[in-house]
Parts: structure tokens; sequence; C-alpha cells
């Protein structure tokens, strides 16, 4: 009996060490993750800064970055381009970070703010407000950040029975998608042709034109929020265990997932408030993050780094890489790419139909 | 190790019913679980075991009666308080896709961890301490769905482990192993149970083999408790076939002395009793 104590007790000491080898390893992929993501976030951001009708070289681009560059360089670089790229750089963040927030809480990667409404219900209530209550730039916004919110609340509503399923809360949100999409084509048909194509950037997501107004309104709500998110991380984590053990291990789960839903869904509501529904980049940025980890982590810091790489890419091509010089909303090419992704994960699904 | 309180823990229901919308499944039950025992739970199907662990376990809230834990009432506990003390294995627990049997059976921890969930060299010692009681140890690095199913089961028992209450609760953590690994894993809480007086009170199908663990066997019936007590006492034939409906006969088990239960069914009675 006691050569078995101690043996374990050899053994539990091995086992410490085991452990922080795998600790260590798990870290070391993970920092080897966010620097290759990192790599390609300042590549993309740098050729956002450089390329177009007026090219501007690495050196020159350092140059007017720290001030010292020549008025037209000045004009291009930070008052057109700039902009533009931070303001993709904050919403794709923001849509990334609530996207995997949606499908880690509700253990279903199909829950993610673009499939569920959530974004679309941003887009209607921002149409909603412009063609029909006559809003101005910063009310429709506002109106767009209430219609995430408010198609968030209902689905949970609908999707409550005494107890929260994953499954049920992405089928009711699938359901009020088509919902609000129906509403939004209702609406553009009543409207006149001049007004409806200046509805068109509710209904794709674009950073073209962003005001540096804009993007304060996204920091500061990004600057509100992801605190919280990263506070709440922990929860997360338990939560991905079902309701049963988190609530074993101390987590009072109901309303550890309704916050982390709120906070994701307020995300999603700044983000399409500042540059619309940016198509999939919520739905595609926390799988492939979680995928180039492979641990099962949130890994949220990672998908917010995907998303923001999704989306610069997606605005470049969509500025610089078309056939023919035609410029399209980023939303457009993040779309094409993620409409492909929804097909593959849904071809690969696993029989229990949770996917990847 | 954090040295054993010098008072036992205690959980007890009282007057307890549970259920699910209006549909009552235990029914004005009274149990104290023997502190420092182990306690086999068995009945039919739908008899209502694995409710009365989940009402024992906080996972939900009585329709009338209480839990109480050392005299309190489990729902007016912080419940990262009552989950230092009071650990649950669910019957299908689940766990994301890619996860690793050290990150897995890490997270055991939580109850134990402040706000930010900082990680200490006591939760690397209990954690190590875990893996290796479940002998576990060589597989700590690898992902949780790359194991066989006993490997599996063993881990998750780990994880129960590694919260390192004085209760512990577990809902059926034989299912889906075969008999090698049933015993394995029941000799595993065994020697928990007799090494660091672990309070065990879990759901077993497998009567023999309650019979056999059990310190304390109870037997429910629609919601009620039809009989318990020290296995010995407990498992008569009348009590099989009043929960069952299962006539049988009981002798002695050669290996343990414990009652084993012969099941009768309608066709292979060769050999009427001889008494």
């Amino acid at each position: 009996m006691n050569d078995d104590t101690a043996a374990a007790a050899v053994a539990a000491g091995m086992g410490v060490e085991a452990l922080s080898a795998d600790r260590s390893r798990r870290r070391r992929r993970s920092r080897r993750v966010c620097l290759a993501l990192g790599g390609g976030i300042l590549l993309m951001a740098v050729l956002s800064l450089s390329a177009g009708a007026y090219s501007i070289g690495p050196a020159d681009l350092v140059r007017t970055l720290l001030g010292l560059g020549s008025g037209s360089e000045n004009f291009i670089v930070l008052t057109l381009r700039l902009p533009r790229l931070v303001l993709a750089l904050l919403a794709g963040a923001a849509f990334a970070v609530s996207g995997a927030l949606f499908q880690g809480v509700l253990r279903n990667p199909l829950a993610s703010p673009d499939i569920l409404g959530v974004t679309g219900g941003a887009s209607a209530a921002a149409v909603y407000g412009m063609l029909v209550l006559g809003f101005g730039g910063l009310a429709t916004s506002l109106s767009a950040a209430a219609g995430a919110i408010l198609v968030a609340a209902a689905i949970y509503l609908l999707a409550w029975r005494g107890g929260m399923a994953g499954s049920r809360f992405v089928l009711i949100g699938v359901g009020v998608a088509f919902m609000v999409q129906g509403f939004l084509g209702y609406l553009l048909t009543r409207a006149d042709l001049r007004d409806a194509q200046y509805a068109l950037t509710w209904l794709v997501g674009s950073v073209s034109g962003a005001r540096w107004s804009d993007i304060l309104t996204v920091a500061a709500g990004l600057a509100v929020l992801l605190p919280v998110v990263w506070a709440l991380a922990g929860r997360l984590r338990m939560l991905q265990l079902g309701d049963d053990l988190a609530t074993t291990l101390g987590v009072a789960a109901e309303r550890s997932r309704l916050v982390l839903l709120g906070l994701a869904a307020l995300l999603a509501a700044v983000a399409t408030a500042a540059v619309g529904p940016l198509a999939f980049v919520a739905f595609v940025s926390g799988p492939i993050a979680r995928r180039l980890l492979g641990d099962g982590r949130p890994a949220l810091l990672p998908s917010a780094m995907v998303g923001v790489l999704v989306t610069l890419t997606a605005d470049f091509a969509a500025q610089h890489l078309l056939p023919g010089g035609i410029q399209l909303p980023a939303g457009i090419v993040s779309g094409a790419i993620g409409a492909p992704y929804l097909l593959w994960l849904l071809a690969t699904a696993d029989t229990s139909g949770k996917g990847a | 190790m954090p040295p054993s309180p010098p008072v036992p823990h205690t959980l007890a229901a009282v007057g307890l019913s549970l259920g699910y919308d209006s549909r009552r499944i235990i029914d004005d039950l009274d149990l104290e679980l023997p502190s420092g025992r182990i306690t086999v739970i068995v009945g039919a199907n739908a008899s209502g075991k694995s409710t009365l662990l989940r009402g024992l376990a906080r996972l939900l809230r009585p329709e009338s009666g209480v839990v109480l834990l050392d005299g309190d009432d489990l729902f007016g506990l912080p419940g990262k308080r009552v989950a230092t003390v009071v650990g649950l294995l669910p019957q299908h627990p689940v766990a994301p896709a890619g996860i690793s049997v050290s990150d897995l059976v890490g997270r055991g921890r939580h109850p134990h961890q402040g706000w930010f969930g900082r990680w200490s060299g006591t939760d690397d010692a209990v954690v190590s301490a875990a893996l290796a009681a479940t002998d576990t140890l060589e597989l700590s690095a690898r992902r949780l769905e790359d194991l066989s199913g006993g490997q599996r089961q063993r881990v998750w028992i780990a994880m129960a482990l590694a919260q390192d209450t004085d209760i512990l609760l577990l809902d059926e953590p034989t299912t889906f192993l075969d008999v090698a690994h049933q015993l394995e894993v029941l000799d595993l809480l065994h020697e928990r149970n007799r090494g660091e007086g672990t309070t065990i009170a879990m759901v077993l199908h497998d009567l023999n083999l309650a019979a056999r663990y059990a310190d304390h066997l109870v037997v429910l019936r629609e919601g009620r408790i039809l009989a318990q007590g020290d296995p010995r006492d407990v498992l008569t034939a009348a009590v099989v076939l009043d929960a069952f409906g299962l006539s049988a006969r009981i002798i002695d088990d050669p290996v343990s002395g414990t009652p084993l239960i012969v099941p009768i069914g309608r066709f292979h009675d060769n050999h009427p009793r001889i008494s």
C-alpha cells in the first residue's frame, strides 16, 4: 500500500511536468498563430495604404504616417485611406468576436449574427429609419444598433422554453433572418429608386467613405465591450462543457449565457451601425481561428485577428483585384468567401449536426 | 492535497419534490447521504434516479422541499461555494472538439480559482494527482475525441476528481463500458472513497455491481424510495420484483458475499427452487 502511495506521488510529480509541458506547447502554438495572423494583418494594412490609383512606396508611406509627407500624400494616406483601414480593422474585430461568442455560447457553428438575422435586423431597422422615418446619418446608425439588439432579444425569448438549447436558438434565428429579409425587400420595393440606391449601403456592408466620427463611435464601443468579454471568457470556457457541468463547476449557466449573448449582440450592433452587415465575417472568423489552434478553446483573440484579416483582404480585393477595374463594397467579396465556407461546413458536419 | 475538513460535509434531501414542467418525477422524498460512504441509487427506467441526482447537485430547483448541504438550503448558497464541496459527473458530458485531456481535467479546477482563473501550483498538483489516480497521465497531451470509450470515461472522472470535492455524484459512470472497464471505474471510485473519505453517490444500472460497491443502497420506484440500507438487507426477491417487475433469485456473490441477483425471465427456469 505504501509502495503504491509512493509510486502515485512520483507519477503525480511527473504529471506536473507533463502538464506544464502541455501548457507551454499550447501557448507556443497560440503565439505562432497570433504572430502569423499579425504579420498577415500588417501586410494587408501596408498594401491597403499603398495601393491605388496613386500608389505610394513603403518608404514614402512610413514618412507620411510619421507626419512628414507632402500635401498630396497626406491627403491620400491620412484622409482617404487610413480611416478606411482603421474602420475595417475595428469592424472586422467586432464582427469576429461577436460571431465567436454566439458560436461558443450556443455550441453551434451556424450560430452567428449574420446567419441568425441579428445583422439583418440592424439593416432592416436602418433602412426603415431612413426611408420611412426620414432619419439622418446618426439616427440611422442608432436604429441599426437597436435593430440588432431587438432581433437578438426576440430570438432569445422565442427560443426560451424554461431552458435554452443552441439548436432551437439557431433554427428560430434562421427563421427570423428570413423575416427581416422579407421586411427589407418590402421596404425597398416601396421606396423610390434614388432612395433605394442609397439604402443599398445597409444591405451590403462597406467600409468606404469612413469618417473619423464613425471610427470613434466603434472604437468607444469596443473599448467598453471587449474588456467585459475578456473578463467573462472563463465562463465561456465552462459553458463549452454544457449547462450541467458548467453549473456543477460553479458557473451560473443561464445568466452567463444571457450576458455573453447580450455582449455578442452589442458587438454586432456597433459594427453593423458603422459599416453595415459585412457578410460572413462573424461566421467564418471563429471557426478558422479555432481550427488554426485546434485545442478546443474559444480563441477570442485569434478570432478577432482572423476577422480583421478577412475584412482587410475582402476590402482590398473589392477595391483592387476585380477584373475591369470595377470596385465593389467589401461585403460582396466577404460574402463570396463565406458562402462556399458555409456549404463546406454543412457538407462536412458530423452526424450530430454540430459540425467542426 | 488540502487536509480533509474535521467535520465531514453532509448532503440531505428533505421532503424533496422535483419535476420538469408540471410532470412530477421525485415525490416528497427524504434521503441523507451517509458521509464518507458510497451510496448507490438503483431503480427501473424512469424511476427518477437521474432527476434525484440532478436535484442533489443543484441542477434542478425543487418544486417543494429542500436539499440541505451542511444544514443550509443548497439554493441559498453561492454556486461557486457549492462547487467546491459537491461535484457531479453527468451521464452524457460534452466537450468542445479538439480539447486536450489536460485542458479538460484542468477545467475541473474552476471553482477553486479566482475571478480571472489564475492557474496555481496547487491546481497543477491536484490535476496531476487526478490524472495519476485514473491512470490517464500518459494521455494528458492527447485529444479527448481520439481516446477509446474506457479512456474517455476515466478522463471525465479525472475531471470530477480534479474538482476535489468532498461529495461526488456520478450519473451512470459505467454506461458504454465493457465489464472489465466497469469494474476498473468502480474500483477507482472505491479507492477514492476509502482513501480520501470522499462521500460518493452514484446511479448504477447493474444491480450486482451496485450490491457489491454500495455501502448504502437506495432503491427508487416511481419517484419514491422503496427501500434503503445495507445491500444485504435491501436486495430481496420481493424488492426486486416490486422495483423492477422482475422475478429473480438472490444468492450470495461467491466473490464478495454481497447479494447476487439472478433474473428468471420466462423461459429459463429449469431448476425449480429447492427449499
